[in-house]
Protein backbone atom coordinates (compact mmCIF):
# COMPACT_ATOMS: atom_id res chain seq x y z
CA UNK A 1 0.00 0.00 0.00
CA UNK A 2 1.29 3.26 -1.14
CA UNK A 3 1.40 5.68 1.42
CA UNK A 4 -0.43 8.50 -0.68
CA UNK A 5 -2.92 7.08 -3.79
CA UNK A 6 -3.99 10.12 -6.06
CA UNK A 7 -6.13 8.19 -7.60
CA UNK A 8 -8.35 7.06 -3.95
CA UNK A 9 -8.06 11.23 -3.59
CA UNK A 10 -10.01 11.83 -6.02
CA UNK A 11 -12.30 9.09 -5.80
CA UNK A 12 -12.65 11.04 -2.56
CA UNK A 13 -13.05 14.12 -3.65
CA UNK A 14 -15.74 13.38 -5.96
CA UNK A 15 -18.15 11.07 -4.34
CA UNK A 16 -21.53 11.68 -2.78
CA UNK A 17 -20.69 11.12 0.56
CA UNK A 18 -18.28 13.51 0.70
CA UNK A 19 -20.22 16.00 -1.70
CA UNK A 20 -23.36 15.39 1.35
CA UNK A 21 -20.68 15.81 4.18
CA UNK A 22 -19.57 19.41 2.57
CA UNK A 23 -23.10 20.30 2.02
CA UNK A 24 -23.56 19.54 5.78
CA UNK A 25 -21.19 21.87 6.55
CA UNK A 26 -22.23 24.77 4.60
CA UNK A 27 -25.89 24.35 6.11
CA UNK A 28 -25.10 24.11 9.86
CA UNK A 29 -22.25 26.68 9.64
CA UNK A 30 -24.70 29.28 6.71
CA UNK A 31 -27.75 28.45 9.33
CA UNK A 32 -25.58 29.07 13.19
CA UNK A 33 -24.44 32.01 11.53
CA UNK A 34 -27.77 34.10 9.88
CA UNK A 35 -29.37 32.71 12.89
CA UNK A 36 -26.40 34.20 15.38
CA UNK A 37 -26.75 37.63 12.94
CA UNK A 38 -30.65 37.97 13.70
CA UNK A 39 -30.08 37.51 17.46
CA UNK A 40 -26.64 39.86 17.41
CA UNK A 41 -28.72 42.58 15.45
CA UNK A 42 -31.60 42.49 17.88
CA UNK A 43 -29.65 42.30 21.23
CA UNK A 44 -27.31 45.22 19.97
CA UNK A 45 -30.85 47.40 19.15
CA UNK A 46 -32.06 46.23 22.13
CA UNK A 47 -28.44 47.36 24.00
CA UNK A 48 -29.35 50.93 23.01
CA UNK A 49 -33.08 50.79 25.25
CA UNK A 50 -33.29 52.40 28.72
CA UNK A 51 -34.32 49.71 30.36
CA UNK A 52 -31.74 48.20 33.14
CA UNK A 53 -33.69 44.96 33.23
CA UNK A 54 -33.59 44.21 29.41
CA UNK A 55 -29.96 45.31 29.19
CA UNK A 56 -29.37 43.15 32.28
CA UNK A 57 -30.89 39.97 30.41
CA UNK A 58 -28.66 40.68 27.80
CA UNK A 59 -25.55 41.13 29.30
CA UNK A 60 -26.42 37.89 31.17
CA UNK A 61 -26.90 36.20 27.80
CA UNK A 62 -23.24 37.41 26.53
CA UNK A 63 -21.86 36.16 29.82
CA UNK A 64 -23.26 32.74 29.87
CA UNK A 65 -22.48 31.88 26.28
CA UNK A 66 -19.15 33.87 25.91
CA UNK A 67 -17.91 32.42 28.97
CA UNK A 68 -18.15 29.00 28.36
CA UNK A 69 -16.68 26.65 25.70
CA UNK A 70 -18.97 25.72 22.52
CA UNK A 71 -18.16 22.63 22.55
CA UNK A 72 -19.76 22.10 26.07
CA UNK A 73 -22.81 24.18 25.14
CA UNK A 74 -23.00 21.85 21.91
CA UNK A 75 -23.09 18.48 24.09
CA UNK A 76 -25.11 20.23 26.81
CA UNK A 77 -27.75 20.27 23.85
CA UNK A 78 -27.25 17.00 22.69
CA UNK A 79 -27.30 15.72 26.17
CA UNK A 80 -29.04 17.50 28.61
CA UNK A 81 -32.08 18.72 26.97
CA UNK A 82 -33.86 15.54 26.11
CA UNK A 83 -33.84 15.20 29.95
CA UNK A 84 -36.35 17.93 30.24
CA UNK A 85 -38.51 16.06 27.35
CA UNK A 86 -36.87 17.99 24.48
CA UNK A 87 -35.88 15.73 22.47
CA UNK A 88 -34.25 17.42 18.75
CA UNK A 89 -32.45 15.60 15.67
CA UNK A 90 -28.53 15.76 16.02
CA UNK A 91 -28.12 18.83 13.27
CA UNK A 92 -30.84 20.95 15.03
CA UNK A 93 -28.81 21.03 18.41
CA UNK A 94 -25.94 21.39 16.33
CA UNK A 95 -27.52 25.08 14.94
CA UNK A 96 -29.12 25.61 18.41
CA UNK A 97 -25.85 25.80 20.29
CA UNK A 98 -23.62 27.43 17.34
CA UNK A 99 -26.47 30.12 16.53
CA UNK A 100 -27.07 30.76 20.05
CA UNK A 101 -23.00 31.21 20.71
CA UNK A 102 -22.43 32.75 17.56
CA UNK A 103 -25.16 35.31 18.54
CA UNK A 104 -23.67 36.13 21.54
CA UNK A 105 -20.57 37.05 19.49
CA UNK A 106 -22.35 39.04 16.55
CA UNK A 107 -24.33 41.04 19.01
CA UNK A 108 -20.80 42.84 20.23
CA UNK A 109 -19.43 43.06 16.67
CA UNK A 110 -23.28 44.91 15.86
CA UNK A 111 -23.08 46.92 18.87
CA UNK A 112 -19.38 48.28 17.69
CA UNK A 113 -20.67 48.79 14.53
CA UNK A 114 -24.14 50.80 16.12
CA UNK A 115 -21.49 52.44 18.22
CA UNK A 116 -19.20 53.67 15.17
CA UNK A 117 -21.92 56.07 13.83
CA UNK A 118 -21.05 58.78 15.48
CA UNK A 119 -23.66 60.56 17.66
CA UNK A 120 -23.88 63.44 15.04
CA UNK A 121 -25.92 61.50 12.80
CA UNK A 122 -28.40 60.61 15.66
CA UNK A 123 -28.89 64.27 16.42
CA UNK A 124 -29.27 65.42 12.69
CA UNK A 125 -31.60 63.03 12.39
CA UNK A 126 -33.66 64.05 15.05
CA UNK A 127 -33.28 67.75 14.35
CA UNK A 128 -35.29 66.72 11.05
CA UNK A 129 -37.97 65.35 12.81
CA UNK A 130 -36.76 61.36 12.73
CA UNK A 131 -39.01 59.33 15.47
CA UNK A 132 -36.06 57.31 17.26
CA UNK A 133 -36.98 53.91 15.63
CA UNK A 134 -36.52 55.48 12.13
CA UNK A 135 -33.41 56.80 13.18
CA UNK A 136 -31.97 53.53 14.09
CA UNK A 137 -33.37 51.88 10.73
CA UNK A 138 -32.63 54.47 8.02
CA UNK A 139 -29.69 56.06 9.28
CA UNK A 140 -27.84 53.95 12.13
CA UNK A 141 -28.51 50.65 10.99
CA UNK A 142 -27.57 51.06 7.20
CA UNK A 143 -24.37 52.62 8.27
CA UNK A 144 -23.49 49.90 11.12
CA UNK A 145 -23.95 47.25 8.55
CA UNK A 146 -21.39 48.12 5.69
CA UNK A 147 -19.17 48.55 9.04
CA UNK A 148 -19.35 45.54 10.75
CA UNK A 149 -18.84 43.61 6.89
CA UNK A 150 -15.56 42.40 7.31
CA UNK A 151 -15.94 41.27 10.76
CA UNK A 152 -19.03 39.02 10.00
CA UNK A 153 -16.83 37.73 7.32
CA UNK A 154 -13.98 36.61 9.97
CA UNK A 155 -17.02 35.21 11.91
CA UNK A 156 -18.04 32.99 8.93
CA UNK A 157 -15.13 32.06 8.37
CA UNK A 158 -14.49 30.66 11.83
CA UNK A 159 -18.18 29.23 11.66
CA UNK A 160 -17.25 26.59 8.73
CA UNK A 161 -14.57 25.55 10.89
CA UNK A 162 -16.32 25.39 13.88
CA UNK A 163 -19.11 23.38 12.41
CA UNK A 164 -15.99 20.42 12.53
CA UNK A 165 -17.17 20.13 16.21
CA UNK A 166 -20.58 18.85 16.04
CA UNK A 167 -19.37 15.77 14.65
CA UNK A 168 -19.24 14.94 18.62
CA UNK A 169 -22.96 14.70 18.37
CA UNK A 170 -22.70 12.46 15.33
CA UNK A 171 -23.63 14.96 12.60
CA UNK A 172 -22.41 13.75 8.82
CA UNK A 173 -20.44 16.74 7.79
CA UNK A 174 -17.04 16.64 6.68
CA UNK A 175 -14.72 15.87 9.33
CA UNK A 176 -16.45 13.23 10.62
CA UNK A 177 -17.03 11.42 7.37
CA UNK A 178 -13.62 11.57 6.59
CA UNK A 179 -13.12 10.19 9.73
CA UNK A 180 -15.48 7.37 9.42
CA UNK A 181 -13.90 6.82 6.19
CA UNK A 182 -10.41 6.33 6.74
CA UNK A 183 -11.77 4.23 9.55
CA UNK A 184 -12.33 1.32 7.29
CA UNK A 185 -9.17 1.72 5.31
CA UNK A 186 -6.80 3.66 7.31
CA UNK A 187 -6.11 6.18 4.27
CA UNK A 188 -6.27 8.81 6.65
CA UNK A 189 -3.78 11.08 5.05
CA UNK A 190 -6.05 10.71 1.79
CA UNK A 191 -10.07 11.68 3.30
CA UNK A 192 -8.39 14.32 5.34
CA UNK A 193 -6.40 15.85 2.69
CA UNK A 194 -10.12 16.01 0.46
CA UNK A 195 -11.94 17.25 3.67
CA UNK A 196 -9.17 20.16 4.15
CA UNK A 197 -9.61 20.86 0.05
CA UNK A 198 -12.97 21.01 1.02
CA UNK A 199 -12.74 23.28 3.93
CA UNK A 200 -10.40 25.35 1.42
CA UNK A 201 -12.74 25.88 -1.36
CA UNK A 202 -15.36 26.63 0.85
CA UNK A 203 -13.54 29.98 2.50
CA UNK A 204 -12.03 30.82 -0.50
CA UNK A 205 -15.56 30.88 -2.24
CA UNK A 206 -16.55 33.00 0.68
CA UNK A 207 -13.26 35.25 0.51
CA UNK A 208 -14.01 36.25 -2.95
CA UNK A 209 -18.13 36.61 -1.65
CA UNK A 210 -17.36 39.02 1.06
CA UNK A 211 -14.83 41.20 -1.62
CA UNK A 212 -18.02 41.61 -3.67
CA UNK A 213 -20.08 42.41 -0.79
CA UNK A 214 -18.01 44.85 0.20
CA UNK A 215 -17.16 46.70 -3.32
CA UNK A 216 -21.05 46.50 -3.96
CA UNK A 217 -21.47 48.59 -0.14
CA UNK A 218 -18.27 50.80 -1.17
CA UNK A 219 -20.35 53.61 -2.99
CA UNK A 220 -17.26 54.83 -5.06
CA UNK A 221 -17.69 53.80 -8.50
CA UNK A 222 -14.41 53.47 -10.77
CA UNK A 223 -13.24 50.38 -8.95
CA UNK A 224 -13.26 47.36 -11.10
CA UNK A 225 -13.75 44.15 -10.24
CA UNK A 226 -10.04 43.25 -11.04
CA UNK A 227 -9.08 45.74 -8.95
CA UNK A 228 -10.94 44.31 -6.00
CA UNK A 229 -9.74 40.36 -7.20
CA UNK A 230 -5.82 41.93 -7.31
CA UNK A 231 -6.61 43.39 -3.73
CA UNK A 232 -8.04 40.06 -2.58
CA UNK A 233 -4.72 38.03 -3.66
CA UNK A 234 -2.60 40.62 -3.02
CA UNK A 235 0.66 39.28 -0.55
CA UNK A 236 -0.42 41.83 2.11
CA UNK A 237 -3.85 40.32 2.00
CA UNK A 238 -2.91 36.93 2.01
CA UNK A 239 -0.67 37.71 5.09
CA UNK A 240 2.67 37.04 3.05
CA UNK A 241 4.06 40.09 4.29
CA UNK A 242 3.73 42.35 7.26
CA UNK B 1 -44.28 91.44 11.67
CA UNK B 2 -45.26 88.51 13.99
CA UNK B 3 -43.58 86.87 17.01
CA UNK B 4 -42.39 83.22 15.18
CA UNK B 5 -40.13 82.06 18.56
CA UNK B 6 -39.85 83.55 22.16
CA UNK B 7 -38.04 82.11 24.52
CA UNK B 8 -38.52 83.52 28.14
CA UNK B 9 -36.30 83.14 31.27
CA UNK B 10 -34.41 80.04 29.59
CA UNK B 11 -32.61 78.12 32.26
CA UNK B 12 -30.44 74.78 31.76
CA UNK B 13 -27.86 73.14 34.12
CA UNK B 14 -26.02 70.04 33.66
CA UNK B 15 -25.26 68.69 36.99
CA UNK B 16 -24.42 71.47 39.44
CA UNK B 17 -23.38 73.52 35.95
CA UNK B 18 -25.74 76.51 34.88
CA UNK B 19 -24.87 76.97 31.04
CA UNK B 20 -27.50 79.00 30.68
CA UNK B 21 -28.81 81.33 33.61
CA UNK B 22 -32.32 82.96 32.13
CA UNK B 23 -32.34 83.55 28.48
CA UNK B 24 -34.87 85.65 26.80
CA UNK B 25 -34.94 86.14 22.98
CA UNK B 26 -37.29 86.85 20.37
CA UNK B 27 -37.31 86.53 16.54
CA UNK B 28 -39.77 87.89 14.14
CA UNK B 29 -40.55 85.71 11.03
CA UNK B 30 -38.21 86.51 8.45
CA UNK B 31 -35.51 88.44 10.95
CA UNK B 32 -32.45 87.38 11.29
CA UNK B 33 -30.83 86.98 14.38
CA UNK B 34 -26.92 86.11 14.99
CA UNK B 35 -25.86 85.15 18.23
CA UNK B 36 -22.14 85.82 19.28
CA UNK B 37 -19.88 85.24 22.39
CA UNK B 38 -16.83 83.65 23.59
CA UNK B 39 -16.94 79.68 23.55
CA UNK B 40 -18.35 78.30 26.59
CA UNK B 41 -20.63 80.79 26.95
CA UNK B 42 -23.69 78.39 25.80
CA UNK B 43 -24.47 79.78 22.42
CA UNK B 44 -24.68 76.07 21.32
CA UNK B 45 -26.53 74.32 23.83
CA UNK B 46 -29.25 77.54 23.24
CA UNK B 47 -29.79 76.78 19.79
CA UNK B 48 -29.92 72.89 21.04
CA UNK B 49 -32.91 73.96 23.83
CA UNK B 50 -34.95 75.96 20.88
CA UNK B 51 -35.01 72.48 18.84
CA UNK B 52 -35.94 70.54 21.62
CA UNK B 53 -32.70 68.50 21.22
CA UNK B 54 -31.76 69.43 25.18
CA UNK B 55 -34.74 69.86 27.95
CA UNK B 56 -34.50 73.17 29.50
CA UNK B 57 -34.48 73.53 33.04
CA UNK B 58 -36.73 75.63 33.65
CA UNK B 59 -38.24 78.66 31.55
CA UNK B 60 -41.05 78.77 28.10
CA UNK B 61 -40.71 78.61 24.72
CA UNK B 62 -43.13 79.61 22.40
CA UNK B 63 -43.13 78.54 18.71
CA UNK B 64 -45.40 79.48 16.62
CA UNK B 65 -47.78 80.91 19.52
CA UNK B 66 -47.57 77.47 21.39
CA UNK B 67 -45.73 76.70 24.40
CA UNK B 68 -43.22 73.81 23.26
CA UNK B 69 -41.10 73.17 26.24
CA UNK B 70 -41.31 69.79 28.00
CA UNK B 71 -43.19 68.12 24.90
CA UNK B 72 -42.70 64.52 24.86
CA UNK B 73 -40.48 62.64 22.03
CA UNK B 74 -43.20 62.26 19.50
CA UNK B 75 -44.74 65.80 20.00
CA UNK B 76 -41.39 67.23 19.89
CA UNK B 77 -40.31 65.17 16.81
CA UNK B 78 -43.21 67.17 15.20
CA UNK B 79 -42.00 70.11 16.07
CA UNK B 80 -38.21 69.73 14.75
CA UNK B 81 -39.97 69.39 11.36
CA UNK B 82 -41.16 72.90 11.17
CA UNK B 83 -37.38 73.79 12.26
CA UNK B 84 -34.08 73.02 9.84
CA UNK B 85 -30.86 72.81 11.93
CA UNK B 86 -27.42 72.88 10.22
CA UNK B 87 -24.21 71.63 12.62
CA UNK B 88 -20.67 72.62 12.41
CA UNK B 89 -19.72 69.17 11.55
CA UNK B 90 -22.12 69.03 8.66
CA UNK B 91 -23.12 65.58 9.76
CA UNK B 92 -24.37 64.25 6.57
CA UNK B 93 -25.92 60.53 6.39
CA UNK B 94 -22.53 58.99 5.03
CA UNK B 95 -24.16 56.47 3.50
CA UNK B 96 -26.34 58.67 1.15
CA UNK B 97 -25.42 60.59 -2.34
CA UNK B 98 -26.17 64.79 -1.81
CA UNK B 99 -29.76 63.74 -3.54
CA UNK B 100 -30.38 61.17 -1.28
CA UNK B 101 -29.20 63.22 1.97
CA UNK B 102 -31.72 65.85 1.00
CA UNK B 103 -34.86 63.18 -0.05
CA UNK B 104 -34.18 61.28 2.95
CA UNK B 105 -36.50 62.97 5.55
CA UNK B 106 -38.92 63.96 2.89
CA UNK B 107 -39.42 60.37 2.31
CA UNK B 108 -39.31 59.04 5.56
CA UNK B 109 -40.50 61.00 8.06
CA UNK B 110 -43.60 62.61 5.76
CA UNK B 111 -44.30 59.82 3.43
CA UNK B 112 -43.39 61.62 0.62
CA UNK B 113 -42.96 59.78 -2.79
CA UNK B 114 -39.48 59.10 -3.63
CA UNK B 115 -39.56 60.21 -7.06
CA UNK B 116 -41.04 63.72 -5.77
CA UNK B 117 -38.85 64.23 -3.29
CA UNK B 118 -35.32 63.50 -5.10
CA UNK B 119 -36.86 65.76 -7.47
CA UNK B 120 -37.44 68.31 -4.64
CA UNK B 121 -33.81 67.67 -3.68
CA UNK B 122 -32.40 68.54 -6.93
CA UNK B 123 -34.67 71.96 -7.00
CA UNK B 124 -32.99 72.43 -3.76
CA UNK B 125 -29.36 72.04 -4.95
CA UNK B 126 -29.86 74.23 -7.05
CA UNK B 127 -30.71 76.75 -4.88
CA UNK B 128 -27.28 75.94 -2.71
CA UNK B 129 -25.66 76.52 -6.16
CA UNK B 130 -24.59 72.75 -6.06
CA UNK B 131 -26.57 71.54 -8.91
CA UNK B 132 -24.02 69.42 -10.40
CA UNK B 133 -23.49 67.18 -7.22
CA UNK B 134 -26.61 65.22 -6.65
CA UNK B 135 -24.95 61.69 -7.13
CA UNK B 136 -22.17 62.70 -5.41
CA UNK B 137 -21.43 61.06 -1.35
CA UNK B 138 -20.69 63.26 1.47
CA UNK B 139 -16.93 62.31 1.47
CA UNK B 140 -16.46 63.03 -1.68
CA UNK B 141 -17.63 66.97 -0.94
CA UNK B 142 -15.65 70.05 -0.11
CA UNK B 143 -16.59 71.17 3.27
CA UNK B 144 -18.28 73.58 1.89
CA UNK B 145 -19.80 71.76 -0.81
CA UNK B 146 -20.96 69.57 2.25
CA UNK B 147 -22.49 72.22 4.34
CA UNK B 148 -24.70 73.66 1.65
CA UNK B 149 -25.96 69.71 1.17
CA UNK B 150 -26.53 70.41 4.87
CA UNK B 151 -28.68 73.51 4.70
CA UNK B 152 -30.60 71.80 1.39
CA UNK B 153 -31.27 68.96 3.97
CA UNK B 154 -32.60 71.29 6.33
CA UNK B 155 -34.15 73.18 3.87
CA UNK B 156 -36.29 70.50 2.42
CA UNK B 157 -38.89 69.63 5.23
CA UNK B 158 -39.82 73.42 4.54
CA UNK B 159 -38.86 75.06 7.96
CA UNK B 160 -40.68 78.06 9.54
CA UNK B 161 -37.39 78.93 10.99
CA UNK B 162 -33.60 77.72 10.13
CA UNK B 163 -30.93 77.40 13.13
CA UNK B 164 -27.34 77.27 11.93
CA UNK B 165 -24.62 76.14 14.97
CA UNK B 166 -21.11 77.88 13.93
CA UNK B 167 -22.00 76.73 10.24
CA UNK B 168 -18.45 77.83 8.83
CA UNK B 169 -16.13 77.22 11.62
CA UNK B 170 -15.42 73.74 10.58
CA UNK B 171 -14.28 75.46 7.23
CA UNK B 172 -11.41 76.62 5.66
CA UNK B 173 -11.25 80.16 4.77
CA UNK B 174 -11.77 79.88 1.39
CA UNK B 175 -15.03 78.32 1.13
CA UNK B 176 -16.25 80.36 3.91
CA UNK B 177 -17.86 82.57 1.76
CA UNK B 178 -20.07 79.78 -0.14
CA UNK B 179 -21.80 79.12 2.79
CA UNK B 180 -22.50 82.51 4.29
CA UNK B 181 -23.67 83.78 0.77
CA UNK B 182 -26.33 80.68 0.89
CA UNK B 183 -27.50 81.56 4.22
CA UNK B 184 -27.56 85.64 3.34
CA UNK B 185 -29.81 84.89 0.11
CA UNK B 186 -31.68 82.45 2.14
CA UNK B 187 -32.20 84.95 5.02
CA UNK B 188 -32.97 87.78 2.11
CA UNK B 189 -35.49 85.51 0.53
CA UNK B 190 -37.23 85.50 4.10
CA UNK B 191 -36.14 82.75 5.77
CA UNK B 192 -36.39 83.57 9.34
CA UNK B 193 -32.92 82.28 10.68
CA UNK B 194 -30.88 82.28 14.36
CA UNK B 195 -27.18 81.97 13.54
CA UNK B 196 -24.37 81.47 16.12
CA UNK B 197 -21.11 82.62 14.33
CA UNK B 198 -17.94 83.98 14.89
CA UNK B 199 -18.11 85.72 11.37
CA UNK B 200 -18.63 88.87 12.15
CA UNK B 201 -19.16 90.27 8.49
CA UNK B 202 -21.94 87.88 8.44
CA UNK B 203 -23.30 89.36 11.37
CA UNK B 204 -23.22 93.01 9.42
CA UNK B 205 -24.43 91.89 6.46
CA UNK B 206 -27.37 89.64 7.45
CA UNK B 207 -28.39 90.26 10.92
CA UNK B 208 -31.27 92.54 11.95
CA UNK B 209 -30.17 92.13 15.77
CA UNK B 210 -27.44 90.97 17.24
CA UNK B 211 -27.19 89.22 20.68
CA UNK B 212 -23.93 88.33 22.94
CA UNK B 213 -24.14 85.63 25.13
CA UNK B 214 -21.20 85.61 28.04
CA UNK B 215 -21.56 82.94 30.73
CA UNK B 216 -24.98 82.00 29.91
CA UNK B 217 -26.69 85.15 29.71
CA UNK B 218 -27.42 88.25 27.58
CA UNK B 219 -24.47 90.34 28.21
CA UNK B 220 -25.61 92.76 25.34
CA UNK B 221 -28.46 92.60 22.12
CA UNK B 222 -29.10 94.99 19.99
CA UNK B 223 -29.55 96.06 16.33
CA UNK B 224 -26.68 94.97 13.91
CA UNK B 225 -25.73 98.76 13.28
CA UNK B 226 -25.73 99.75 17.34
CA UNK B 227 -24.27 96.43 17.57
CA UNK B 228 -20.80 97.37 15.60
CA UNK B 229 -20.85 101.60 16.57
CA UNK B 230 -19.03 102.55 19.33
CA UNK B 231 -21.32 102.49 21.86
CA UNK B 232 -21.04 98.74 23.20
CA UNK B 233 -20.22 97.81 26.51
CA UNK B 234 -16.34 97.48 27.12
CA UNK B 235 -17.29 93.44 26.94
CA UNK B 236 -18.29 93.13 24.14
CA UNK B 237 -15.70 95.91 22.55
CA UNK B 238 -12.80 93.77 23.91
CA UNK B 239 -14.40 90.27 22.39
CA UNK B 240 -14.67 92.20 18.79
CA UNK B 241 -11.68 93.06 18.98
CA UNK B 242 -10.67 90.09 19.58
CA UNK B 243 -12.12 88.68 16.97
CA UNK B 244 -10.89 91.15 14.61
CA UNK B 245 -7.41 91.37 15.96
Amino acid sequence: MSIFSPHIMLGYLLSANFLHAALMTVWISLASLLAGMVIGLVLAAGQEVPSRFVRGLITAYLWLFRGTPVLLQLVFAFNVLPVFGIVLPAYACAVLALGLNEGAYMTEIMRSGIRAVGPGQRTAARALGFEERQIMLSVVLPQALRIVIPPIGNQFNGMLKLSALVSVIGVQELLLTADQTASMNFRYLETLTVAGLYYLLMTTVLMVIQVFIERACSRRRGRSAKAAALKLFSPANLGLVR
Amino acid sequence: MSLLLEGIAIWKGYGGDDVLKGVDLKVNEGECLVIVGPSGSGKSTLLKCLNLLEPISSGSILFEGREIAGLRRHEAALVRRRIGMVFQSFELFQHLSAEDNIALARIKVLGDEPARAREMARHLLRKVHLPDKAEMYPDELSGGQQQRVAIARALAMQPALMLYDEPTSALDPETVGEVLDVMQELADDGMTSIVVTHEMSFARRAANRVIFLDGGRIAHSGSSESFFSDAVPDRVARFLGRIRA
